[in-house]
């Protein structure tokens, strides 16, 4: 198998993992999407020099890992081949802000350093939270749910599409780099070849996009997405959500990581 | 089951590019019948069993079911009437579950989720894949793939099935299961297939398609033994006639 194609075939495993019985499949979609926005919202809306205010966040998406009894492997593997994004996005900081600041008492560390880690750092904690849902709802089931929460239709359901598309395009691209190996095709194509190659790729994508869109059709897919299993809000749904904001709430307010030190000096002393 | 006569009358049709692939194609199928539409590659047959399920729509001509006309309008009576099994399964299969996927057609119809899920498993009873119903469908072997897609189509209740070749890539043993299946159903059949041995068992009639035109139209057992017209339209006889 190439790596393109595992790499989906791994990425996929999310909806394998949904179909699962856990207690974060068992809560409805809609209870977590609003509470997955409350964290984005609380984790994003910090100063950028914020790294220690954010360690207490990191509790959300390690609960929703073992809620949904997601494997740590799997999640580090997609982590590792979403990380280069983050790097790239935070690699300018260093060099553009040099501007010593002090992070614990005596110590001094240039401040795009601080920036650079306390962005690697939310992209962790906002990358696993998002992955975690997905493998613990569902790319359907979250659609439905976010339709239910008044989503435009159009919107859920090219997000639907999206998620299918990747894969065929993906799945596309895996055959013909394993045709072009089959007949001898080695190392990086030429210019000539890849242009011909990826257009290819685009129309046998697009032939197949077309054929999986008809069979939906067929099967009377109008651009309302349902739920297989009935979005049931329960008590449970109301507890997570107000729990989890509340705690996002607190954390947001209160500095903890000094509370909690204040806490234990005072113990101390 | 509710039955109607299917009927195509003087069906057109070309590609944006320019390729005719449907050229005044008319016939006529009794509620409850079996037809193969056989013919080489690229005589229109998948063209024709699309524009029969309104998935395309027609240049000239038109298809009825009953007294309803298949256009846009009557998309809500052709989708519930008509039921396609495609050629590759892969192209209908994309729930992360077998049940999830054979409710997905009840569950657009409105069907409560509850209900849906019993209908998705009486389907996957009939085909006998009831054992996938947990397994993500894009790790299933061709035939069991092939087995799903049709319990996600009789899951919807349709009276008329459209198959494009039901038996590419199929094991003897899955083909064999297959015939058996649709030898049993009463729904009206319409199968674009190569394979002439299964048209043998399976269906009581064949159209013979040629340049988008239906060149004949009988029993099986007569219109195979026309070796010039198989030959002309890329055929050979039935294995189980050849030596
Ligand atoms: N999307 C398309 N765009 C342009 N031409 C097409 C398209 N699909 C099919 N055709 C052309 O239309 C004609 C009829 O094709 P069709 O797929 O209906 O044939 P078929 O009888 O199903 O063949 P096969 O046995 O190979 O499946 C062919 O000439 C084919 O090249
Ligand atoms: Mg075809």
């Amino acid at each position: 198998m190439s790596r393109l194609e595992s790499a989906l075939a791994d990425l996929r495993l999310a909806d394998t993992l949904a179909a699962r019985d856990t207690g974060l499949s068992r809560l409805d979609p809609r209870a977590k999407i609003v509470t997955t926005l409350a964290f984005l919202a609380a984790v994003v809306s910090y100063e950028r020099h914020t790294v220690v205010a954010l360690l207490p966040f990191l509790l959300y998406p390690v609960a929703l890992v073992s809620m949904g009894e997601v494997p740590w492997r799997w999640l580090a593997r997609k982590l590792a081949l979403a990380a280069p994004f983050a790097v790239l996005m935070g690699i300018a900081n260093p060099v553009l802000d040099r501007a010593p600041l002090e992070v614990a008492h005596g110590v001094t560390m240039a401040g795009g350093w601080i920036s650079f880690g306390s962005i690697l750092l939310r992209f962790a904690l906002t990358v696993t939270a998002a992955l975690a849902v997905v493998a613990g709802t569902g790319m359907h089931a979250l659609c439905a749910g976010l339709a239910a929460l008044g989503t435009p239709r159009v919107f859920t359901a090219q997000l639907l599409f999206l998620w299918r598309y990747a894969f065929v395009l993906g799945g596309e691209g895996a055959r013909m780099a394993t045709a072009r190996e089959a007949r001898g095709g080695r190392g990086s194509p030429t210019l000539a070849v890849y242009g011909s190659l990826a257009g290819h790729l685009l129309l046998r994508a697009f032939e197949r996009a077309e054929r999986i869109h008809r069979a939906m059709l067929a099967r009377g897919f109008d651009g309302e997405i349902r739920p297989s299993r009935a979005l049931r809000w329960s008590s449970r749904d109301t507890v997570f959500v107000v729990g989890w904001v509340a705690f996002f709430v607190a954390a947001r307010a209160v500095y903890l990581p000094l509370l909690l030190g204040r806490l234990l000096t005072g113990l101390g002393g | 089951m509710n039955q109607q006569v299917v009927e195509a009358i003087g069906l057109s049709y070309a590609y944006p590019d320019g390729t005719t692939a449907l050229d005044g194609a008319s016939f006529r199928v009794a509620p409850g019948e079996s037809v193969a539409i056989v013919g080489g590659n690229g005589a229109g047959k998948s063209t024709l069993l699309l524009m029969m399920a309104g998935l395309l729509e027609a240049n000239a001509g038109e298809v009825r079911i009953g007294d309803v006309s298949v256009t846009p309008g009557s998309r809500d009576f052709v989708r519930r009437t008509i039921g396609f099994v495609f050629q590759d399964a892969d192209d209908q299969l994309f729930m992360p579950t077998v049940k999830e996927d054979v409710a997905f057609g009840p569950l657009n119809f409105g069907v409560p989720a509850e209900e849906a899920a019993s209908l998705a498993a009486t389907a996957l009873d009939v085909v006998g894949a009831s054992h996938l119903a947990e397994r993500p469908p894009y790790h299933l072997s061709g035939g069991e793939k092939r087995a799903v897609a049709l319990a996600g189509v009789i899951a919807m209740g349709p009276s008329v099935l459209l198959l494009d070749e039901p038996t590419a890539g199929l094991d003897p043993a899955a083909r064999r299961r297959l015939i058996k299946l649709l030898q049993a159903f009463e729904h009206t059949r319409i199968v674009a297939t190569h394979d002439l041995d299964f048209v043998l068992d399976v269906c009581a009639r064949v159209l013979v398609m040629e340049g988008g035109r239906i060149v004949a139209d009988g029993a099986p057992d007569a219109v195979f033994r026309d070796e010039p017209l198989l030959a002309r339209c890329h055929l050979e006889a039935p294995l189980r006639w050849q030596g």
